[in-house]
């Protein structure tokens, strides 16, 4: 290993963090959205899925990649709404209608989007806050994309709309206590539809960002579990919106790891890189669970933990 | 595009057929009388995955121009029975006479299967597997041995890159896809004794978002050319011309993925032998069991050089086509491999059969097999 | 709860309701054909061509469903007792690699078929009980959701698998393709005569049937039962709650594993890469539209099987891409799931007496 080599493998995990990370930042706060407010969607991996070939598909189309955001955004927030609507109706488990959710947002963006794996689409640009550098790895690592900042932006948006505005009340009390929301005149199911059409729109856009930004191609092994995964991290980050950027730096630190080790020569085992965001977020859901802060912190209505 | 010919077909099929479908005729399975020849391909992915895939499609596209060859194309098959099943519905439904598969995982036990369950069909995959002592006749391998193209590549990168270090993003450390390193290695050390590859594996066959962080972490490395083997390059090579560093292709042209930074590509030029075994099919003649080669026999061609290949390099890879067509060996030893061993002896045959089992990478190449 | 207590309506409700939801199902997708400019006409007359039109293809078609009937068992189990657990592509995966694994020294030292098959269906069996034994032991103990964490596990066994397959365990003969010491023929599973399927499909089939004996007709299964509408209740009652749902998760596994075994053993004689093919995925639908129930999974399973049967004849003749089965089979278990709504609204499925009430 090279003297410099240290600080190259942390200024590229840094970078990587960033990078890996918009999606699951992305999809874990619309999640988090959702489960405030009493129910699970395990169907965001569709979402993430639908997203990211609409973002492509109409980029090419349109020569906008911002266009193919909003696009994207759309298609996510009809795949959330169809998951809110099938769980309003009686005696369907949101569990069960995630997964329904997650194998059709698949099946229709892979049979859709076979015509657009050959074509190029005009990606997003990033912006460089890195120009002041003068070292190349550190320019790069710094190269943000906006959709990493607006979901920065987001998450304080969130962290403060929840406890300090009347619709993060009414969120926050859907989720905890439906009684309590009835009998203040808040309808639990539309509340709940809607946040979980939100959480769609946000899964969308991180599916965009996978194809518009990084890699920014499309093609059908795009997402390998990241929606599911930021059920997962919803959950570590005890359902606040702050703690979801740092969940979701965490694990993009994780995804960039393993590349990032084998180029500065160690290369040693790395199946158990590829393994480390699932064995990460494994031990996070035993070591986080029936622990007394969490229950305190879980909504009252959440399927998964009633 | 593939497929045009397949829709015009269907159609007929269900004007005339389309709710008697009972009745689809089971066809016999047409004799090897001289005449008609029916192709079918299996593809374990996506035709237009620019990379494997796609090279199989490009060269089955080129079939379908003789008049007398019907070419059938099944995709997104995996590596299982689903395989055996696929083949036999394009035997015992559509009368196929030369199934191609294309998939390395194919071969053992399900095209051995296949191959002793219709012995009148003719069976060829994808690789030199076939033993005369041990699988039945009417199977068979073909091959065209990409790392001399690779050589190549390693020749036009090793004259076009600054630094001299080349970037190579790798599936896994099979005996393909190392002996493609080591080319790329020795064809850059052949114009630049300091040239150096340095190799990331991904793990798996088609990752994307593996593939663009190895991309980004070899230029981080100060790589600045990017060369591949994984399923599908697109991720790679345009995530190396976002970077601004050049790029070498590999199984299929990504030319135009990189306006800027291709250097060349080594592709595979399966028609030379597809092409082979429908003219001989159309005779009534035995196909060949083995049929393999590389530059010498046509069977493999470097894409045409993109703006990243400066002078120098195109006249030097131009060289170094022409001496592999006269049978130069791409391995000349003695060399040693990056841990100290000594890993070849003597000049290799480019054809050497202990090449299907290279487990090392020579030195010069940064990066370890385990 | 239920809208009818008589055995027959409601098992005529539990067959009619899901028919219908199928029957939408196949409108909504013919609809979208008809959008694209294909016949939805031809396409099921393909499925029917392609999945029973002949012998070759109703062969196909079994063949497909074996390893789908235990893999759909798999999530049926513990649906019962109220856990929704993903991970039979986990466990069918380890289930292969351990039976794979086993045989090699068993192969090498030329130990007896009669002794060394049993040897690696044990194997099998135990890998998978003990791989989705876990997530339901991390969900008794811990309170860790059960359907998260068996879809982790199963990513990692998918992890594991690759490793041993590709170091430890690999055989220095299969360098392009890494795979385990081939099984041998002396030592595999071959086929039901004269059916052209293996066994596996005749153990799925006798397993369906004597799990849902276990559930109808023993102690065990009622207990499973009262656990699944109620699990407050049945604890406080004084069932054995986290027991029964450790039994039932050990049971799925070892059905997925028993799937692994088959595909190890019959299929592919070896463990590689190539055992991880979605049955698991596809087992959770099944298991779904079956509602749950061991019986109506066979039915299902096959069903699944004529449509991933008939998927290249669909693919050659109509050219659509094989995403196409996907998409359809997400539309069925949409349709399917906001179908559940309906049971217990019809006074059609309601006892007579009752009929009136509003």
């Amino acid at each position: 290993m090279s003297p410099d080599a240290p600080a190259t493998l942390l200024i590229a995990v840094l970078g990587g963090a960033i990078r890996v990370s918009t999606p699951y930042l992305l999809v874990a706060l619309g999640e988090t959205l959702t489960e405030k407010s009493g129910r699970i969607n395990l169907g965001l991996e569709g979402a993430l899925a639908l997203g990211a070939m609409v973002a492509y598909a109409v980029s090419f189309h349109t020569g906008s990649p911002w266009v193919g955001v909003l696009a994207a955004g759309l298609a996510g927030t009809v795949l959330g709404a169809l998951h809110g609507v099938i769980c309003g109706l009686a005696r369907v488990n949101d569990i069960a209608a995630g997964i329904a959710m997650f194998i059709l947002g698949r099946g229709v963006a892979f049979f859709f989007g076979k015509p657009y794996i050959q074509p190029t689409a005009p990606r997003l640009s990033s912006i460089a806050l890195g120009g002041w550098s003068g070292n190349p790895a550190l320019r790069t690592a710094l190269e943000i994309n906006p959709l990493f900042l607006l979901g920065i932006a987001l998450a304080v948006l969130m962290w403060w709309g929840l406890a300090n505005t009347r619709a993060g009340l009414i969120l926050r009390i859907t989720g905890d206590s439906e009684p309590a929301a009835r009998a203040i005149g808040i309808h639990p199911g539309r509340v709940r539809t809607l946040a979980t059409s939100a959480g769609g729109l946000l899964a969308g856009v991180g599916g965009a960002f996978l194809s518009l930004s990084y890699p920014g191609s499309w093609n059908e092994g795009l997402s390998s579990g990241q929606g599911l995964m930021a059920v997962a991290l919803v959950i570590f980050a005890r359902w606040q919106p702050l703690r979801c950027i740092l969940a979701a730096l965490m694990f993009g630190a994780a995804g960039a790891l393993g590349p990032a080790l084998q180029s500065a020569g160690i290369s040693q085992g790395y199946y158990f890189y590829n393994a480390a965001p699932y064995i990460l977020t494994l031990l996070i859901m035993i070591a986080t669970a029936r622990s007394n802060t969490a229950a305190r912190d879980a909504p009252g209505e959440l399927a998964i933990v009633k | 595009m593939p497929g045009q010919g397949l829709s015009r077909r269907s159609f007929l099929k269900s004007g005339a057929a389309g709710l008697a479908a009972t009745a689809l005729p089971l066809r016999a399975a047409r004799t090897l009388a001289a005449g008609n020849v029916t192709v079918g391909a299996i593809y374990v992915g996506a035709r237009d995955d620019f990379g494997w895939n796609q090279a199989h499609a490009v060269a089955m596209a080129t079939l379908r121009k003789a008049a007398n060859v019907t070419v059938l194309e099944e995709e997104r098959v995996p590596e299982t029975d689903a395989v055996s099943k696929s083949m036999e519905s394009m035997i015992a439904i559509d009368g196929a006479n030369l199934i191609l598969g294309t998939s390395f995982g194919y071969f053992d036990p399900f095209m051995i299967a296949m191959a002793r369950k219709y012995p009148s069909v003719q069976f060829r995959h994808a690789a030199t597997l076939w033993n005369k002592d041990k699988h039945p006749a009417n199977l068979g391998g073909y091959f065209c041995y990409l790392n001399q193209a690779h050589y190549v590549n390693g020749v036009a990168a090793g004259l076009s890159s600054p630094t001299g270090r080349i970037g190579f993003v790798a599936a896994k450390p099979i005996p393909l896809v190392l002996n493609n390193i080591n080319s790329v290695l020795l064809g850059a050390r052949s114009v630049n004794p300091k040239a150096a590859v340095h190799v990331i594996f991904t793990g798996d066959w088609s990752m994307p978002v593996r593939e663009a962080e190895a991309t980004g972490a070899l230029v981080d490395a100060g790589c600045d050319v990017i060369a591949c083997h994984v399923d599908s390059p697109k991720v790679v090579i345009e995530t190396a011309e976002h970077r601004g560093v050049k790029s070498c292709g590999h199984c299929a042209s990504q030319a135009v993925l990189a306006p800027k930074g291709f250097i060349t590509g080594a592709e595979f030029k399966w028609e030379t032998i597809f092409q082979t075994y429908a003219a001989l099919l159309g005779k009534g003649e035995p196909l060949p069991n083995l049929l393999a080669g590389g530059y010498d026999s046509g069977m493999v061609r470097n894409t045409p050089y993109g703006a990243g290949a400066t002078p120098e390099a195109i006249k030097a890879a131009d060289a170094a086509i022409a001496g592999l067509k006269a049978k130069k060996p791409v391995y000349v030893g003695p060399l040693k491999d990056n841990t100290g061993k000594v890993a070849v002896e003597k000049p290799m045959d480019n054809y050497d059969p202990a090449l299907e089992g290279m487990n090392f990478l020579l030195d010069g190449v940064v990066g370890s097999v385990t | 709860m239920r809208g009818t207590s008589d055995p027959v309506l409601a098992a005529a409700e539990r067959t009619v309701i899901p028919l219908a939801a199928l029957l939408v199902s196949a409108l909504i997708f013919s609809a979208l054909l008809a959008l694209l400019g294909k016949s939805p006409g031809t396409f099921f007359a393909l499925v029917w061509t392609g999945g029973f039109g002949s012998g070759f293809s109703l062969q196909n078609t079994l063949q497909r469903s074996a390893p789908l009937i235990l893999t759909a068992l798999a999530c049926a189990i513990p649906a019962q007792v109220g856990l929704l657990m993903i991970g039979a592509e986990g466990a069918l995966v380890l289930g292969g690699l351990a039976a794979a694994a086993i045989a090699i020294p068993l192969v090498q030292a030329g130990a007896p078929p009669l002794l060394a098959m049993p040897l690696m269906l044990l194997a099998a069996l135990s890998a998978g009980a003990l791989w989705v034994g876990l997530a339901g032991w991390l969900r008794q103990a811990r309170g860790v959701n059960e359907t998260i964490s068996s879809l982790l596990l199963t990513y990692i066994a998918i992890a594991i698998l690759n490793f041993l397959v590709e170091g430890p365990l690999r055989d220095p003969g299969s360098a392009n393709k890494p795979s385990t010491m081939p099984i041998g023929k002396d030592y595999m599973v071959g086929s039901i005569p004269g059916a052209g399927v293996h066994w596996g499909l005749l153990a799925g089939v006798l397993i369906a049937i004597a799990l849902q004996i276990l559930r109808s007709r023993t102690v065990f299964g009622f207990a499973v039962r009262i656990t699944g509408g109620n699990p407050r209740a049945a604890l406080a009652q004084g069932l054995p709650v986290g027991r029964l749902m450790l039994a039932c998760s050990a049971i799925s596994g070892a059905c997925a594993g028993l799937a692994g075994y088959f595909e190890a053993a019959a299929i592919h004689g070896q463990a590689n890469a190539s055992l991880a093919a979605g049955y698991g995925y596809t087992g959770i639908l099944i298991a779904f539209i079956a509602r749950q129930s061991p019986l109506a999974i066979l039915p299902v399973a096959i069903l699944f099987g004529a449509i991933e049967a008939s998927g290249g004849l669909i693919q050659r003749r109509m050219d659509l891409p094989d995403a196409t089965a996907l998409m359809l089979q997400g539309i069925i278990f949409v349709v399917v799931l906001a179908s559940e709504t309906l049971h217990g609204r019809f006074a059609i499925f309601r006892p007579a007496a009752i009929a009136g009430r509003p």
